[in-house]
């Protein structure tokens, strides 16, 4: 990308309203989105007096205060979910890199047996969306309902992802599999041993990319987990956030004075957030690469 | 020019390893997209799930009933209030929000310092990576009758504004929710079209004394046009679904008069009481309509002498 770091000469002085006005427009979207992550950080970590005096929300800090997360942590529904969704998020990610990344191969040398018809077999689902009635009854009668695997299967592929990483696969030199296939090796070594260490940056992206998407999964929960007990994180936020239930904790806290209800809410809320916030940097770099190799191609 | 054959048997030892890999990937695709994509023939029949222990034998012996689901959507009339309102929310969101990335892209774009414009990047990118329950979530902590926003107003004895709940203005909201989302997202395109055009153009306009508005309207928006045109194209193909999930969890809260929108409707209509038939139908009228959408802005594309989706 040419960007340019200094202004050029023959291009005109900024006028002070423009550079103004400018700054401002920037100014307000970048504390459009890091005020709220703010504010709900500090409410949740705030006292119950803190609390009190504010009014609910706290926009500046007085103390720490962690009963909160100790709260919802030591067992109850939001533990579970966060299990749940943790368990959804690693094997989904697993597999479903796994077999994005054995397709993308599998489809990327040209030529090969069936190539062209398995490519146009691949690609369809890209224009035609699955109807969400015939894959409800799908999901359900396969008997995967309340199940982790209602909420993994059918996202394992994104054909998407599958476009970006053919794409980067084929930008490897060929000379390079070439004399690895002379030398003997199978197909599956030279993904293995050749491939896929040249390819560490795409993998990450399009891995966080279905990590997020797992993390994220809610509608699919709706449609097939109905037992509260299997419930995913997305789905408690949405029971105590916006659906307003109460957050209720496991029973061992009788007794004992429980954190403002506030400081709970607020504290689901940022452990939801956290590991997007916590793996986001990481991987930032990269994703724009990503992003437009496959809107390139797509 | 013609290659020369090899046969089969040939090509099978030599690639059976290739299409050993891509086999996982085809049976999900099977399983999850082609086997729901048939199963749509079921907009076609008076589905009745009890008719057998499964989808399957439900589906063998229930009765085919050509149009007659078809014919009861058109003549709800909550189908067409569903349909008019996705129509209206899109007509409103490519107006109010699809020019809004391009405008920042070009913004940050103007930005000298790379390292301002890489932190205000990392910010914006952020939310789109948010699920919706916590988009909302944020809006309802921020905007809501116990939000931030009615908290500060009641402490100064002003009268709350009633934003999250209220259905004239949900439109506003729900666009603004997008935008929050995936403003910064939408300028990653962008941007890359940016950073293609000539510099060279530019100093020449200035030499022959176009201003800096002049500059924007002669050259970086032709430049962004290709780019334009295709974004437009897929937004026109996918005119009537504006949000699934964004629209579900806000259906309490401002009712179905204003939330409901052709998912939500395919969703509550069918699903929730069991009527799958007549969901599936209002799914593949759905799905029809929105071919026909991308296939003639295509075509309009072509003839406007831009690329589209496909080259010719």
């Amino acid at each position: 990308m040419s960007v340019k770091t200094t202004r050029p000469v023959w291009e005109e002085k900024p006028t002070p309203i423009g550079q103004t006005l400018k700054a401002a427009a920037l100014a307000l979207l970048v504390l459009g989105v890091l005020f709220p992550l703010w504010v709900i950080l500090v409410t949740s970590l705030s006292s119950r007096e803190t609390i009190a005096e504010a009014g609910g929300f706290v926009v500046i800090p007085k103390g720490i205060d962690v009963s909160a997360y100790r709260t919802i942590l030591s067992g109850g529904a939001v533990t579970r979910a966060l299990w749940i969704s943790t368990l959804v998020t690693v094997i989904g990610t697993a597999l479903a890199l796994t077999v994005t990344v054995l397709a993308a191969y599998g489809l990327s040398r040209p030529r090969s047996l069936g190539s062209r018809w398995l490519l146009a077999y691949f690609l369809l689902p890209f224009l035609v969306y699955p109807p969400l009635v015939p894959k409800y009854l799908v999901v359900t009668g396969l008997g995967l309902k309340d199940t982790i695997w209602a909420l993994i299967l059918p996202s394992a592929i994104s054909v998407f992802n599958l476009v970006v990483v053919r794409g980067f696969f084929q930008g490897i030199p060929q000379e390079l599999l070439d004399s690895a296939r002379i030398d003997g090796a199978s197909d599956f070594r030279i993904l293995g041993r050749i491939v896929l260490p040249l390819s560490k940056a795409v993998v990450a992206v399009i891995g966080l990319f279905y990590a997020v998407g797992y993390w994220n999964v809610w509608f699919d929960a709706l449609l097939f987990i109905d037992r509260n007990d299997m419930y995913p994180i997305q789905r408690v936020l949405q029971s105590y956030l916006l659906a307003g239930q109460a957050p209720h904790t496991s029973g061992a806290t009788v007794g004992v004075t429980m954190p403002p209800t506030e400081a709970i809410k607020m504290a689901v809320v940022v452990l939801t957030v956290a590991p997007i916030v916590a793996v986001y940097p990481f991987i930032q770099r990269h994703f724009i690469k990503g992003v437009l190799i496959g809107a390139v191609k797509g | 020019m013609k290659r020369p054959r090899i046969p089969f048997r040939v090509r099978l030892q030599r690639d059976w390893q290739l299409l050993v890999m891509v086999a996982p990937g085809f049976l999900i695709l099977l399983v999850f997209s082609y086997v729901p994509i048939a199963g749509n023939v079921i907009a076609f029949q008076d589905y009745n799930p009890y008719l057998g222990d499964n989808p399957l034998e439900a589906f063998l012996h229930s009765e085919w009933i050509g149009f007659g689901q078809f014919q009861l959507l058109f003549e709800d009339p909550a189908f067409w209030h569903a349909l008019r309102n996705t129509l209206t929310i899109t007509a409103f969101q490519l107006v109010f929000f699809f020019p809004l990335p391009i405008l920042l892209a070009i913004l940050l774009h103007s930005l000298l310092s790379s390292r301002v414009r890489g932190f205000i990047q990392t910010v914006v990118y952020l939310p789109h990576f948010f699920s919706w329950v916590l988009v909302i979530t944020f809006f309802v902590q921020m905007l809501g009758g116990a939000g931030l926003l009615a908290q500060t107003m009641r402490e100064a004895d002003l009268q709350p504004w009633n934003i999250m709940t209220n259905p004239d203005t949900f439109i506003l909201l729900v666009t603004a929710e997008a935008v929050w989302k995936d403003i910064g997202w939408g300028t990653i395109v962008f941007l890359a079209a940016l950073s293609t055009i000539d510099q060279n153009l530019y100093e020449a306009a200035a030499a022959d004394g176009a201003g800096r508005w002049r500059r924007l309207w002669h050259i970086t928006l032709p430049g962004l046009r290709p780019v334009i045109v295709l974004l437009l194209i897929l937004r026109l193909g996918d005119a009537l679904s504006v949000g699934f999930e964004q629209f579900i969890l806000q259906r309490d809260a401002v009712g179905r008069e204003a939330s409901e929108v052709l998912d939500t409707f395919v969703y509550y209509f069918s699903i929730a009481t069991g009527n799958y038939g007549y969901g599936a139908a209002a799914g593949l009228f759905k799905a029809a309509i929105g071919l026909c959408l991308i296939l003639a802005a295509n075509k309009v594309a072509h003839r406007l002498g831009e690329q589209g989706i496909y080259a010719k």
